[in-house]
């Protein structure tokens, strides 16, 4: 490890150099001040004490003359042993404060770092974990107690992901399974729910093994009851070996089927029945019994349970399963993970996939397993054979091919390629036709068209809002295709009926483009590990569930039409365990699955997760006091972390000089290494700056206790924050991995540096903003580096000053970081920012985390897209790279179209999203949207999502702003209202009456287009801080829609009044549903209570009238007056009023990641601006209200 | 017949021209290549605009021809030329370009080192489809001009 900084050191004549430079700027004296009040921080011992140690230092190294740095290290070097490096260091003039002993010897305790990861499991975001516990017990339960396979074996990691997902699917699956092994149950009545049920775990249980620590106990349990349901074919489950471990270990949801399960398939099922041969006479039945349990858990995990079931059962049972197992190197993986899974909850994806991996043997094991229960392996084909006829199955194939006709009759025009094949067979659809008509007679759907292009008066109509939040519009799709069809939360299209031609688009004059949230925490995610990921041959479309099977053998791509092969892999079902039924895998089930990729999809091997915290201590930081929090939040988070035995993390600080800690394990306490040449960056020692979580967790507590206190004394008030970043990027470079920046003013000093832009003066101007753009392209090009070498940075701004972020932003946007902005941010002066930071940290440093990412949107044929919007690079027409993806963060894509679509009735939009878990896994996870295109106006208006189509006009807006100018941005903003009013009238509407008339599906776009002209990121006139603007205009680009309309248009409830009716019922909780009100204060009363929830924050408005009743049982205050001026949150009270107001807040906070406080804000000059700002209808000082809005609008027209 | 100044002008232009189509050329590729796909935008860029040369740690002093686009410096040099040689004509004709130009680097993104275009928003459709246009423009206009030197050559050989 110091090799290599030894040599560089010494050997590098920057180094000999720099003293040089030192001297002169600082003086070799001035590097030991600055050196040693870090030391002095470090170690109590007093500086001086260590100067006259100094001598020494020459002694142990002769050469190293600078006496100067060494002075500290001598402590060091005599506590540690580890002089070399010091020695190193010294030289350089690195001044390396070992620590002072003291202070931290507590160190070095190497074993206690691994206990802790088993006790504590890894990162489990702590409510998944409640979850995950909850259900495992309540689903195990019915499945029983079988233990005996399983429960010895420490399956239970594993398995007890899939219990979490299967709670709610189980009662309805595992009767199935039991019942008729037959065909009913896979009917994949399972997925359906599946996908619907939400339950925390699949989804983000794989990576973030979330409940880790829960788990590990629970898991136990959950195992043996599973082994349970398993009993029945327990025979099975002995032949199955394999299977069983598939259960356990797959438990995750994987299908796995796939890897070696072409070539396992024979053999295994030899195998397989050889050795269960035996056992699984009973099959017939039990293997469905089987099946079910592992479907169970698939159901909400899907085909791997079936698999994991598998693998579980090898592992388990591994003496007969195991030895089949060709899947050998794997294996041992599983292996491995498993002992993982027991430590961290089981659920660790990665890991799970790792046992999943094993999955030849799962693909054994499924076919195996499956097979073996019903027949002996002999019969495999055979039996395959009658299965099918006797299932239900037996249908199919005529449905099948009915399937095909029918489609071909109802959709005349065009082969409704859209439709999976799949779905006929279910169920022939008759509507299929409507499709490419839209208006067509889809059954329910006329109404809901009706009801959308309802022409709406804005000038009479007053009350335009919906009583509940707005829903996204249902595409006018088919039953079958709607119900496969993306999530609107993770895929949006602002027109859900495609226009078939650009001259339709620009007629409409409605921006056409997809909102994505790729990588959102989702509740249940069908996890596919395969040999083979079926694709497109010509356009690497993966498959998914709008293809058309033109026969058991051929598929054809909904993007290019291009007919394919079904590889043999792929007639294998997973789920079902059956062969011949491509249309019911999981793939072509759900629109969103993720795929364990192979080493194809590699470059490199995947790298470990790797965190590096970049902390500001200068004097601006200290007083600011954010240090001693984030040093306590990563303390206690440590553990939750996401990633691996392999986490790196890392520490650096910075003021005017940059400070690297080193926590090589073995050490007794962390050594800082301060550079103080910035000019010229060099990295002191090359492998112990970033160093294995585990191994050296004590040094990294230790480290985390003392920095609050190892700079309280620092008067150091410049900030080098481009040289830190560039020691980041350094640092990080072999690696890749995510950096984390915690800035707290204006970087003044190296690369980098910056000067106040702003006048204060400007800050309400009317006129133009300016200084919108970056001052410079370090931190862009900067970012751009990081982004080659898949480093992802993240920002947090706290700062009370301006800090140009529109300059610091560019290190985020371009490695598709993310930023944090805490305006006037101080640990006692502003508790408010201090709260929010501190739930954000939180919730940043526990989120799940894709490294080495890359997403690739494709698109029909004829569709191309035009610029995306977000944090990200652009690699290529339709690749976006991104260095590390977050669950948090959204993307906005406009898109154009370049030919006709006239010879599809349906448009769909693939994206792949490529990235390494921070499990080491390399995984896919492909989301695809399917819509109707159409050839009327009035149809590309009855889809129109409003709240798309302003979040995109408002990343447009602000591309605008940014290139051209802010009042250029809105009058575009303006002009999209009035170009949609002035096309509305003359193409559409045949009503002569004059006033403003819209379609009921976009009766809101006024509002909201002058609701986004109030925004902080686009308004004039109302005093705004350049930061706080620049701000604004970054979270519009990169926050997810539901989030962007809160804070645009915040949903705005009256709480005093709130009845049962229309109610809820949650998990036991009844959740009131209020009335949506307009953002209007004649809506607001002064005897009422009302509940604004703007996203990030809830401001809970308290009128002067309001009655005592509503005060006394919900704040717990005795009257109006007697409500504390700062309160933050609502207590809980045991009164009805009190359950209802908090069961409505949760419900609203479930919905989102960051969680948001409540603010009560009395009806006070003082205390009510933030509340009343945000009522956009009413006049401001600078902006019009909506009815002025409406009128302006009107002259507007031509 | 005699070998006037101007006469040099033109031929010199001519082969100047010469060299700008085949700019013209690689940059049509160039951005056909970005926008199918084949290259990495920053690669892209980095071959579009001239690198810096690294003279940054011996001197620190930036040399401002270094900031000069070639095609721009060959362009802007004939330019002065026919200034030179009174060629008025042939002047007002290359004025436009010469303008937009001056224009087209003074509205660049903001970067530290010379070049136009930004790695970061060159994939955009927009600015693609102008970069692509642009090409073909220029590529048309230093064609014509090409055989407008040749005849401007001959015809001052001749009549002088």
């Amino acid at each position: 490890m110091s090799a290599p900084g030894f040599t560089h050191l010494n050997s590098s004549v920057s180094y000999g150099q720099n003293p040089t430079p030192n001297g002169c700027q600082n003086g070799p004296g001035q590097t030991y001040q600055s050196m040693h009040p870090p030391a002095g921080c470090y170690g109590a011992p007093p500086q001086q004490q260590n100067y006259p140690t100094i001598p020494a230092l020459p002694t142990s190294v002769p050469n190293k003359a600078p006496a100067t740095n060494s002075a500290h290290g001598a402590n060091y070097y005599w506590s540690n042993q580890q002089q070399h490096h010091h020695h190193h260091q010294q030289q350089h003039h690195l001044s390396q404060h070992h620590v002072a002993p003291s202070p931290y010897n507590a160190s070095l305790s190497s074993d206690a770092p691994s206990q802790p990861y088993a006790t504590v499991p890894s990162s489990a975001p702590p409510p998944s974990n409640a979850h995950y516990n909850q259900q495992p017990l309540q689903q195990h339960p019915p499945y029983a107690p079988s233990g005996r396979y399983y429960g010895p074996q420490a399956y239970h990691a594993p398995p007890a992901p899939p219990p979490p997902e299967q709670q709610q699917q189980q009662p309805s699956l595992v009767p199935a399974p039991a019942v008729g092994p037959g065909a009913p149950i896979h009917p994949i009545v399972s997925y359906p729910s599946a996908p619907g049920s939400s339950q925390f775990g699949t989804l983000s249980s794989f990576q973030n093994a979330a409940a880790h620590g829960v788990m590990p106990t629970q898991m136990g349990a959950p195992l043996h009851q599973y082994s349970n349901p398993r009993p029945a074919s327990t025979a099975a489950v002995g032949q199955p070996g394999p299977t069983v471990n598939g259960q356990g270990s797959t438990g995750h949801k994987h299908y796995d089927q796939s890897h070696q399960a072409s070539l396992s398939y024979d053999p295994y099922g030899g195998v397989l029945h050889g050795g269960g041969g035996a056992d699984r006479p009973p099959s017939g039945t039990p293997s469905n019994s089987v099946h079910s349990s592992p479907g169970h858990h698939q159901g909400m995990q899907y085909g791997y349970v079936a698999n994991s079931g598998a693998s579980s059962a090898s592992a388990a049972t591994s003496g007969p399963a195991a030895a089949p197992s060709p899947s050998s190197s794997e294996e041992d993986e599983e292996e491995e993970d498993d002992d993982e899974d027991e430590e961290a909850g089981g659920d660790t994806s990665s890991s799970s996939t790792g046992s999943a991996s094993p999955v030849p043997n799962n693909y054994d094991n499924l076919e195996g397993g499956s097979y073996p229960d019903s027949m002996p392996p002999s019969d495999h084909m055979t039996n395959q054979a009658a299965p099918y006829g006797s299932y239900g199955y037996p249908g199919m194939p005529p449905a099948y091919h009915q399937g095909p006709a029918s489609l071909a009759n109802a959709s005349p025009s065009h082969e409704p390629y859209g439709q999976s094949g799949y779905q006929p067979y279910s169920q022939p659809f008759p509507s299929m036709s409507q499709l490419s008509t839209a208006l067509g007679g889809l059954s329910g759907v006329p109404e809901l068209e009706v009801e959308a292009l309802r022409p709406v008066n804005l000038l009479q109509e007053k009350n335009l809002l919906p009583p509940r939040a707005l829903e996204a519009p249902e595409p006018n799709l088919s039953p079958e295709l709607r119900k496969v069809n993306c999530s609107p939360q993770s895929f949006r299209c602002t027109l859900t009926s495609i226009p078939q031609t650009q001259a339709l688009l620009n007629k409409a004059r409605l921006p056409l483009g997809l909102l994505l949230h790729p990588f959102r925490d989702l509740q249940q995610l069908p996890v596919i590990t395969s040999n083979t990921i079926v694709r497109c041959r010509s356009c690497r479309t993966y498959i998914n569930p709008f293809v058309t099977f033109l026969d058991q053998r051929r598929w054809k791509c909904n993007l290019c039409y291009r007919v394919n092969d079904v590889p043999d892999e792929f007639m294998y079902n997973p789920v079902t365990r059956s062969y011949g039924e491509p249309h019911k895998r999981p793939e072509v089930q759900n629109a969103t699955v993720e795929f364990i990729a192979s080493s194809d999809y590699m470059l490199r091997p995947p790298q470990p997760a790797a965190y590096l915290f970049v902390l500001d201590v200068s004097h601006n930081a200290v007083e600011a006091g954010y240090l001693k929090y984030f040093s306590e939040l990563l303390i206690d988070n440590l553990d939750k972390l996401p990633g691996d035995t392999r986490t790196r993390v890392g520490f650096l600080t910075f003021d005017n000089t940059i400070h690297f800690y080193n926590l090589q394990e073995g050490l007794s306490q962390p050594q800082m290494l301060v550079v103080s040449d910035i000019d010229d960056i060099f990295i002191p020692s090359h492998d112990s700056l970033m160093v294995n979580l585990k191994e050296s967790r004590e040094l990294v507590k230790d480290l985390l206790t003392s920095l609050p206190g190892m700079f309280s004394h620092s008067k150091e008030t410049h900030s080098a924050l481009g040289p830190a970043l560039q020691a980041a990027f350094k640092l990080m470079s072999p690696t890749g991995g995510r950096v984390t920046v915690f800035q707290t003013q204006l970087p003044t000093l190296g690369a980098g540096s910056l000067q106040s832009r702003e006048d204060p003066n400007q800050r309400s101007s009317t006129k133009g903003v300016q200084h919108l753009g970056p001052a410079t392209d370090f931190y862009k090009k900067l970012a751009l580096d990081c982004s080659g070498q898949q480093i992802g940075v993240d920002l947090f701004l706290l700062s009370s000053q301006y800090s140009d972020l529109a300059s610091l932003s560019c290190i985020s946007k371009y490695s598709a970081g993310s930023v944090f902005y805490y305006p006037s941010f101080h640990h006692t002066h502003n508790p408010a920012q201090l709260e929010k930071f501190q739930r954000d940290v939180e919730r940043y440093l526990t989120r799940k985390i894709g490294f080495e990412a890359v997403m690739r949107i494709r698109c029909t044929k004829g569709l191309s897209i035009h610029t995306f919007h977000g944090n990200f690079f652009v690699r290529s027409t339709d690749l976006l790279s991104l260095a590390n993806v977050n669950p948090d963060s959204a993307f906005a894509v406009q898109m154009s179209i370049e030919d006709s679509l006239a010879d599809s009735s349906l448009a769909c939009f693939q994206a792949a999203l490529l990235y390494t878990s921070s499990k080491g896994k390399r995984r896919i996870r492909v989301h695809t949207l399917c819509l109707p295109v159409v050839s009327q106006l009035s149809d590309v208006y009855a889809g129109a999502d409003v709240q798309a189509i302003t979040c995109l006009l408002a990343d447009m807006a602000i591309d605008r702003s940014l290139t051209s100018s802010l009042s250029d941005a809105r009058d575009a903003l303006t002009n999209a209202a009035v170009y949609l009013l002035s096309a509305y009238k003359s193409n559409v509407s045949n009503l002569q009456q004059s006033g403003l008339v819209l379609p009921a599906s976009m009766r809101l776009f006024p509002v909201y287009i002058l609701a986004l002209l109030k925004q902080k990121a686009l308004r004039t006139g109302t005093s705004t801080r350049l930061d706080e603007r620049v701000f604004a205009m970054c979270e519009f680009k990169t926050q997810p829609l539901q989030q962007l309309m809160r804070m645009v248009h915040p949903d705005l409830y009256r709480l005093d009044d709130m009845s049962d009716q229309g109610a809820l019922l949650l998990n036991h909780t009844l959740v009131p549903q209020p009335h949506l009100l307009h953002l209007s204060a004649e809506r607001v009363r002064r005897d009422g209570a009302f509940l604004m929830d703007c996203g990030n924050v809830f401001y809970l408005w308290i009128g002067k009238s309001c009655s005592d009743v509503f005060i006394r049982d919900v704040l717990g205050c005795s009257s109006y007056a007697s409500i504390p001026e700062n309160m933050r949150h609502i207590p809980e009270l045991e009164t009805v009023l009190s359950e209802r107001v908090r069961a409505f807040l949760d419900w609203l906070q479930d919905k989102r990641s960051f969680c948001s406080s409540v603010h009560v804000l009395k009806d006070e000059a003082s205390a009510k601006a933030p509340f009343f700002q945000r009522l956009v209808e009413d006049r401001s000082e600078a902006a019009s209200s909506y009815p002025d809005f409406l009128e302006h609008l009107q002259q507007q027209m031509p | 017949m005699a070998f006037t100044f101007a006469a040099f002008c033109y031929m010199l232009a001519l082969l100047l021209t010469a060299a700008l189509i085949f700019f013209a050329i690689w940059h049509i590729i160039a951005f056909d290549e970005l926008k199918t796909d084949y290259k990495n935008p920053i690669d892209q860029c980095n071959t579009l605009n001239p690198t810096v040369e690294k003279v940054k740690k011996i001197k620190r002093i930036k040399i401002a021809i270094k900031l000069v686009l070639p095609e721009y410096l060959i362009h802007f040099f004939f330019c002065v030329m026919f200034f030179c040689a009174a060629e008025w004509l042939t002047l007002c004709l290359n004025l436009p370009l010469l303008a937009y130009h001056v224009w087209r680097y003074m509205s660049r993104p903001v970067m530290s080192c010379p070049g136009l275009y930004d790695p970061t928003t060159i994939m955009n459709a927009d600015i693609l489809a102008f970069c692509q246009k642009e090409g073909w423009c220029k590529l048309a206009f230093y064609l014509l001009s090409f055989f407008y030197y040749l005849y401007g050559m001959i015809y001052v050989l001749v009549s002088s």
